[in-house]
C-alpha cells in the first residue's frame, strides 16, 4: 500500500517537472547578464576564461563563502572523528615494491598538475577548487602506497589558515583601495599572459592551498 | 549523438544498480561510474571547469571517502 502512495506521487512530480520542463525554451537565452560576461569580461577583468572572471571578480564574494562551508563541513567532520582515534597497529601492512615505487613518482607530478590548474586558472579551464581537489587526491595516493611517510595535520592546519587569510586580505586590501570587497586594484596588463588579470591569480592561488588542504585534512581524519 | 545516448543510458543503468545492490561495495563504484560519465557529459557541453569538478571530486575523491567509511562500518545492506 505504501509503495503504491509512494508510486503515485512520484508520478506527480514527474508530470509536474516534465511540464516546468517544457515550457522553458532551450537554446535561446532569456538572461541579459550572461551576454555582457560575455561580450565585457576579458575587457573588465582581463581574466580570458570568463568562468574565473565571474567566479572571482563578478562573484567573488560568493566564492568566500563557498569556501567558508567546505571549511566548515571538514571542521565537522573533525569534531565528529574526533573522540574515536583508534591506536594506529604498529604492523601496519607494507605496500608492494610496485604500488611504493609508483607512489613516490606520482606523488609530485600529481602536485605539480594541481598546482598548474590553479596557478593558470585565468587563462585556461580549471581554478582554485580542480586544483586543490586533484592535490587533495595525490595525498590520498601517498596516504595509500606510502603510510610511512605520514605529513602532520598540524601543517594542514597553517596552510588552511593562511589561504583563507590571504583571502580576506585581498579583500580588504580591494575594500580600502577600490571601495568595494575584491575590488581589483592590482593593473590587469595584457590578456592571455601569466602575469595578468590583477588580483585573481593571487586569489585562486590562496583558493588552491586552502581547498586542497582541507580535501587532504578530510582524507586524514577518515584514515587516521 | 548515439555515443551520447549511449553514456546517458549507461549513466541511468549505473544510478539505478547503485540504488539496487546490497553490497555497498559495488554501490559505490556503481556511483564512481555515473559520476565519470556525468564528468564526460559536461565536457561534450562545452563546460569543461565543471567536468575538471566533478571528475576530481565526484569520481575520485568522494570514492576514496566512501571506501574508507565502508572499511570501519558494515559492507552488506541488511
Amino acid at each position: 500500500m505504501r509503495k503504491i502512495i509512494s508510486l503515485i506521487l512520484l508520478g506527480i512530480v514527474c508530470v509536474g517537472i516534465i511540464f516546468a520542463l517544457y515550457s522553458i525554451p532551450f537554446g535561446k537565452d532569456k538572461i541579459k547578464v550572461g551576454k555582457h560576461y560575455i561580450y565585457n569580461g576579458i575587457k573588465e577583468t582581463g581574466a580570458v576564461n570568463i568562468v574565473t572572471s565571474v567566479v572571482l571578480n563578478y562573484r567573488g564574494f560568493d566564492t568566500l563563502g563557498e569556501v567558508t562551508i567546505l571549511f566548515i563541513a571538514a571542521l565537522g567532520l573533525g569534531v565528529v572523528l574526533y573522540g574515536k582515534k583508534k591506536k594506529r597497529k604498529e604492523g601496519l601492512e607494507p605496500a608492494s615494491l610496485v604500488l611504493y615505487t609508483g607512489c613516490r613518482f606520482l606523488f609530485p607530478l600529481i602536485l605539480l598538475f594541481g598546482a598548474y590548474i590553479f596557478i593558470h586558472g585565468h587563462l585556461t579551464p580549471g581554478g582554485g577548487f580542480q586544483g586543490g581537489a586533484i592535490i587533495a587526491s595525490g595525498f590520498l595516493l601517498s596516504y595509500l602506497g606510502c603510510p610511512r611517510k605520514w605529513i602532520s595535520k598540524e601543517r594542514f592546519n597553517i596552510t588552511e589558515s593562511l589561504g583563507g587569510l590571504v583571502f580576506v586580505i585581498m579583500g580588504l586590501i580591494g575594500l580600502t583601495i577600490g571601495g568595494y570587497f575584491l575590488s581589483n586594484f592590482l593593473p590587469k596588463g595584457i590578456a592571455n599572459t601569466l602575469f595578468s588579470a590583477g588580483i585573481i591569480p593571487i586569489l585562486y592561488c590562496a583558493v588552491g592551498f586552502k581547498v586542497g588542504a582541507e580535501l587532504a585534512g578530510i582524507i586524514y581524519n577518515m584514515i587516521e | 549523438m548515439i555515443f551520447v545516448f549511449l553514456l546517458v543510458f549507461l549513466m541511468l543503468a549505473g544510478a539505478i544498480v547503485a540504488s539496487i545492490f546490497k553490497d555497498l561495495m559495488n554501490s559505490v563504484i556503481a556511483m564512481a561510474l555515473v559520476s565519470l560519465i556525468a564528468s564526460i557529459l559536461f565536457y561534450f557541453l562545452q563546460a569543461p571547469d565543471v567536468a575538471m569538478a566533478e571528475a576530481s571530486i565526484g569520481a575520485a575523491l568522494t570514492t576514496a571517502i566512501f571506501i574508507i567509511a565502508i572499511r570501519r562500518t558494515k559492507r552488506h545492506e541488511e
